[in-house]
Formats: C-alpha cells, sequence, structure tokens
C-alpha cells in the first residue's frame, strides 16, 4: 500500500526565502549589494580591489567572499584595498547560498556599510541557481576566456543583470571575437547593461564605477 | 560535486513533505537550464537519504528541455549550444521559456489507500 503525495515544491525554495530575508534585511539598512560571479580567474578579485581602492573614500564597503576552501588571500586582498571584509568557507561547495550570506552579515559593520560586494565562488553554472539577495546579479567574464561562453553557459548570460567583460587590454594578444561574443550575450539578454574594461590598465573602471555610485545613492 | 547541495535540498522538501512516513518513489522535474545531471542526483541520494525515512527512494526524473521564445514569432525552440538563432524566423536569441526549474512535483509514501 501507498499513497501520492503531491508536492509542486521548488527544490531550492528554502534557499529563496532566506534570499528574501537578506534582501529586506539590506533594503530596511540602505545597502546596496552585487552579487559577483565568474569562472576562476576571471578577474572578480581584482574588480573588487579597483573597485575598493577607487571608492573608499566616499563610500564604506563591506565584502563578503566566498571559497571552496579555508584560504582566505581574496579577503584579505579586499580587506588591504580598505573593505570590511568577510571570509566564508563553503566547505567545498561551488557556490554560495543566501543561508551563508544571511551569517556572514551578523560579522560585518553594516551600520558604516553602504555597499556590500559579494564574490561568489568561481564557478560559471551554480552559482546562478542559488539567489542571496543581492540587488543586482553581476557577470565577470575575461576577453582571455574565448568568445564562446554565452553559448556554453547559456543561463548565466541569460540571467545577470550586468555583465563586466574585464582584461579588454589583452584583446590584440588573444582570439577573441568582440562581435560573436556580444551576439550570444544579445541573444540570451537582449539589452544587458555592459562595462567593458581592464582591471589591469584601469581603462573603462569609471564607468562602471559610475553605475555603483548611482545605485548606491539610489539605495539609501 | 555540483549536484550535492541541490540533492540535499531536494532531500529537505521531501522529508518535510512526508511527514515521517517512509518514502518509496520522488518524482522530479529537471529543468534543462539547471544544468543539473540525473546520475549525480542519484548517486549524492543514495548518501544522503541514508538513515532518513527516504532511504532507498526511487527517484523518477522527468526532464525539461532549455527552451528560448523567439522575440520576433514566438517560437519555443531549444537552447542547444549552437547558434541560438530562432528555426522559424532567423532571428537572435529570445527569452528563456521553459526548463528553467528544478522541482519535487510529488512523492510516494508507504500506507494509505493505494496500491
Amino acid at each position: 500500500m501507498s499513497t501520492t503525495v503531491p508536492v509542486v515544491e521548488r527544490v531550492l525554495s528554502a534557499n529563496d526565502a532566506v534570499a528574501a530575508e537578506v534582501r529586506a534585511r539590506l533594503d530596511g539598512l540602505g545597502i546596496y549589494c552585487v552579487n559577483l560571479m565568474a569562472s576562476p580567474g576571471a578577474g572578480k578579485t581584482s574588480l573588487i580591489e579597483r573597485t575598493v581602492a577607487a571608492l573608499k573614500g566616499e563610500i564604506p564597503i563591506g565584502m563578503i567572499n566566498g571559497d571552496t576552501s579555508a584560504a582566505a588571500f581574496d579577503a584579505e586582498r579586499g580587506q588591504t584595498a580598505g573593505a570590511a571584509a568577510v571570509h566564508v568557507n563553503t566547505g567545498g561547495k561551488c557556490h554560495l547560498e543566501a543561508s551563508m550570506v544571511r551569517d556572514a552579515l551578523a560579522l560585518l559593520p553594516l551600520e558604516r556599510i553602504r555597499l556590500l560586494l559579494v564574490e561568489n565562488v568561481g564557478n560559471l553554472v551554480c552559482p546562478m541557481s542559488w539567489k542571496l539577495g543581492a540587488h543586482a546579479n553581476v557577470l565577470i567574464s575575461s576577453v582571455a576566456e574565448g568568445d564562446d561562453k554565452p553559448y556554453k553557459y547559456p543561463k548565466m548570460y541569460a540571467g545577470v543583470d550586468v555583465l563586466v567583460l574585464n582584461k579588454i587590454d589583452l584583446l590584440p594578444h588573444v582570439d577573441f571575437d568582440r562581435g560573436r561574443f556580444l551576439r550570444g550575450v544579445e541573444a540570451l539578454n537582449a539589452g544587458l547593461r555592459s562595462f567593458e574594461l581592464s582591471c589591469r590598465t584601469g581603462e573603462g573602471l569609471e564607468a562602471w564605477l559610475e553605475w555603483l555610485r548611482e545605485q548606491t545613492r539610489r539605495a539609501r | 560535486m555540483h549536484e550535492l547541495a541541490i540533492t540535499q535540498a531536494m532531500l529537505d522538501v521531501v522529508l518535510k513533505h512526508a511527514g515521517g512516513a517512509r518514502v518509496r518513489k520522488v518524482n522530479v522535474t529537471v529543468g534543462e537550464w539547471t544544468g543539473y545531471v540525473g546520475e549525480s542526483i542519484e548517486l549524492f541520494w543514495q548518501e544522503l537519504a541514508r538513515g532518513t525515512a527516504a532511504e532507498g527512494a526511487r527517484l523518477e526524473f522527468r526532464f525539461e528541455p532549455a527552451l528560448l521564445r523567439c522575440r520576433a514569432c514566438g517560437e519555443r525552440f531549444p537552447v542547444d549550444g549552437s547558434g541560438l538563432e530562432c528555426p522559424r524566423c532567423g532571428s537572435l536569441g529570445g527569452e528563456p521559456a521553459g526548463g528553467q526549474d528544478c522541482t519535487v512535483d510529488s512523492i510516494e509514501v508507504e500506507g494509505g489507500e493505494g496500491p
């Protein structure tokens, strides 16, 4: 004898509920939060370093850094640049979850922070499934990864709110067809807000910073 | 490794709805936008469900293809990693339309009126 019990529940509904909690908390505090996602080596930490160094005099910044191990190099780099940083060891998980962000918030001086940068685990598949409560999901891509990434990771490109294309200083040295890349992006996410920049040279960085300033102002 | 956390979340949903009853079967829908692999979920399931009311429960998957809806003509077509053009009118891309979620649809538990 058996009985069928109807369920129809999204597997990640519990995570989504915590993400909504995190968002409400941030909104109550007037903190603007971005979730930075990328493959390993695309420049998440470099972009954070550049951003913190440029904005620290005007916007108090907090940072949550997710890593699959206890190695806290990235959080230290953020701290050195001038952000209040918390390192989250995901214990091998290849993405951050909303509960990890909720718990990390307790370790940050939230009353002083206006902008929260969350550095997700380097991975183009899983982080997109797990909402964190951030106001914007940002994908950092780099020309060194190749122009085929929108075609290979369509869910990531379709789901993000902002795209940063990093390492544009390398364009003369790599076989990156910018047209093919942007065509894939446009196919999956028409009109996506995009910034093309180089964390190494600083080219194009100002537009990104100005966007963050504007979002942070509006969150207050 | 990617499916470990999602399988745990799946088990949590199943045990919540089972209300302590022994679970025989779990009907799951996996949208292909998620990128989850059935075999990996099965593997983690056996480990994670051990010692719970869902130990030994069979997973029945229904896979939904990842689809885009053409912005020009409305045709729904699969994302197969090639060109992202609508096969009907040739326009570029579209909005994600179907195959984005992973849900537990129903579970079969021991006891009650059924077979």
